[in-house]
């Protein structure tokens, strides 16, 4: 790495300090304030605080409605994970083939990445709208009652949905471009070693992705798990009986709508130790092992 | 092994270009068949042809009795050893050579024979497990090798090989690969743009220029009977000096002449010759010098010994019979 020596001890602190000020008052700050705040317990009109220990933290372990929500979550992320990833996938093998137009597709695909999360939660929203949304009725035709307000495994398929289709361009420009940094002469070579092209992809094409795939792996349970508040709060706000209620807007909702702000911090902190965790996977596993 | 024949191969790309047209070659059972050219000349495209790698727009290809323009490439029966060795990276050396016959379903023992047999051949027994990132520019050409050669094809396509290793470990691994090939007497197609690399590997060379074929023919013949111009400039280092025919008009049967081409082994300093050359520049090649110079507005290079006097201006001579001629409109040779 190349080292700049500066003679004024001050002139890099000022160049550092936007992204400093940013870091301290956005992120470490209202971090810090989560932490305080997972010990402590208000009363029910919020003029007076108790330090009360890590009760918030074991009223948590013995709370059944959050290990229903740590699964609800669980199920979730790897659904989305899942779907975006693997249709990602595809579309990028695709493109890859494609010999004109590229671009054009490419950037067709990307657009969804585009679109805020509430949009998007919103659009979906409209879409399987038991009531006039177009999807309900197509599969009404189809024999299928849809109704993600009563029904718990259709308000999961909504969000899953939903949070996996704003992903799918992000996993998908990854995805090509990890395709196209594996050699064609790869392929050729694999297809005169008698490999036919299902053969060829997973011999060679899936294991040389392996550290994209990696990569977009943790990336993807990070954007599920903590990314999707506004389509869920656009969508099935949790319901129909805590069927989609995942830790993030469990969060929320404890903390906004049930004014219960202390369990709330001590959510956030659990929160906070998963994103930790799943970062230290990323250093340790990812970055290192799995390239060539 | 097998015979290859090229009939009438041509290839056109979608927008219309013309890569190559026209080609006829027949290659001999255990022959070692170089084309050479210029890069763009659609040597390339006619051996990813041969492979099945590139479609085919017109004519055949056959490898013994039998069509393969429309066989996989896994079906043709043939090895390819890549420019960039294509060695799979995520796998050992050993995978690697194993992976072509377990797609065949080759039985397993017979698999750890022939991968045995193959890396005492070329001597890569010792780092059989290594993966390919850990092997030198040499080893993995080695190893690719390797790979083509335990399936035992009917032939070997060649796709510049060597054009990614130092020069030194270049002729040595040309010498290998010709030692290797005569062992194994197995029908090669070799792609090149080194005329040197041609010369010394060939049984025969195919020049191509353009996309088409300028002449097939063992190494001297090539060297002593270019069938054009461009093969007489493309082929031979130093190239052949080629002299407008302006400027020897008095010559005797040049009336059709384009260009007069004289190797620069060909010319000789005599006192009386008829040549005055004026000296621009002077290469030591150790062993013999080239003498660049000009005579009347035209280039001229001569080799000479490295101990061979040398003046400004030196008076040079040549045999009337190596002289060679190149028609003035098509560039071929006037016998």
């Amino acid at each position: 790495m190349k080292r700049t020596i500066f003679s004024n001890q001050l002139l890099p602190w000022l160049l550092l300090a936007p992204q400093l000020i940013i870091t301290f008052i956005f992120f470490l700050w209202p971090a810090a304030q989560a932490v305080r705040q997972s010990f402590l317990r208000e009363d029910a009109f919020g003029t007076r605080s108790t330090f009360v220990g890590f009760e918030n933290f074991t009223y948590l372990w013995n709370s059944p409605e959050y290990f229903h929500s740590l699964k609800v979550t669980a199920v979730f992320a790897i659904s989305v994970t899942i779907l975006s990833m693997g249709v990602a996938l595809l579309l990028a093998i695709a493109v890859d083939r494609m010999i004109k137009s590229t671009r054009v597709y490419t950037t067709l695909l990307v657009w969804p990445y585009a679109v805020a999360p509430a949009v998007a939660g919103i659009l979906w929203w409209f879409i399987f709208n038991p009531t006039i949304g177009i999807m309900p009725y197509l599969l009404g035709q189809l024999g299928y009652d849809w109704n993600h307000i009563s029904s718990k495994t259709d308000a999961m398929l909504l969000v899953v949905i939903a949070s996996a289709w704003k992903q799918i361009s992000y996993n998908f420009l990854f995805f090509l471009a990890g395709l196209q940094s594996i050699p064609g002469s790869l392929r050729e070579a694999a297809a005169i070693d008698g490999a036919g092209p299902v053969r060829r992809f997973f011999d060679i094409t899936f294991p040389l992705l392996s550290p994209t795939t990696f990569f977009l792996l943790v990336v993807n349970i990070v954007y599920a798990m903590f990314d999707t508040f506004g389509v869920i709060d656009a969508t099935t706000e949790g319901g129909p009986a805590q069927a989609t209620n995942i830790m993030v807007y469990k969060v929320y909702f404890d903390g906004f709508i049930g004014q219960n702000i202390g369990s709330s911090a001590a959510q956030s902190v659990v929160l906070m130790m998963l994103v930790l965790m799943l970062t230290v996977v990323q250093f340790r596993f990812v970055e290192k092992k799995v390239a060539y | 092994m097998a015979s290859i024949t090229l009939d009438n191969l041509g290839k056109i790309y979608s927008g219309g270009t013309r890569a190559v047209g026209g080609v006829n070659i027949d290659i001999k059972d255990g022959e070692f068949i170089v084309l050479v050219g210029p890069s763009g000349c659609g040597k390339s495209t006619l051996l990813r042809m041969v492979a099945g790698l590139e479609s085919i727009s017109e004519g055949e290809v056959r490898i013994g009795d039998r069509v393969v323009n429309n066989v996989e490439p896994a079906d043709r029966d043939i090895a390819m050893v890549f420019q960039n060795y294509a060695l799979y990276p995520h796998m050992s050396v050993r995978q690697n050579l194993a992976y072509g016959l377990k797609n065949r379903k080759t039985p397993k023992d017979e698999i750890e024979k022939r991968v045995a047999q193959a890396s005492e051949i070329l001597q890569i027994e010792s780092f059989l497990d290594r993966r390919p990132a850990a092997l030198s520019g040499g080893q993995r050409q080695r190893v690719a090798m390797g790979r083509a050669i335990v399936r035992e094809p009917a032939a070997f396509l060649f796709d510049e090989p060597l054009s990614n290793l130092d020069a030194k470990l270049r002729v040595a691994m040309r010498l290998e690969i010709k030692e290797l090939q005569k062992r194994l007497r197995t029908t090669s197609l070799y792609v090149t743009h080194d005329q040197l690399e041609a010369m010394t590997l060939a049984d025969r060379l195919v020049v191509l220029n353009g996309g088409q074929v300028e002449q097939i023919g063992t190494p001297l013949e090539v060297y002593r009977t270019p069938a054009s111009a461009f093969v007489a400039s493309f082929i031979g280092s130093p190239a052949m000096n080629l002299i407008s025919s302006s400027a020897v008009a008095h010559l005797p049967g040049t009336a059709h002449a384009g260009q007069i081409g004289i190797r620069p082994e060909d010319l000789t300093v005599t006192p009386d010759g008829p040549i005055l050359m004026n000296v621009l520049a002077v290469e030591e090649l150790g062993a013999q010098r080239l003498v660049h110079g000009k005579t009347g507005g035209e280039r001229l290079t001569i080799t000479l010994p490295s101990d061979a006097l040398l003046s400004d201006s030196l008076n040079l001579s040549y045999r009337p019979e190596a002289l060679h001629l190149f028609h003035k409109d098509t560039g071929k040779r006037i016998a």
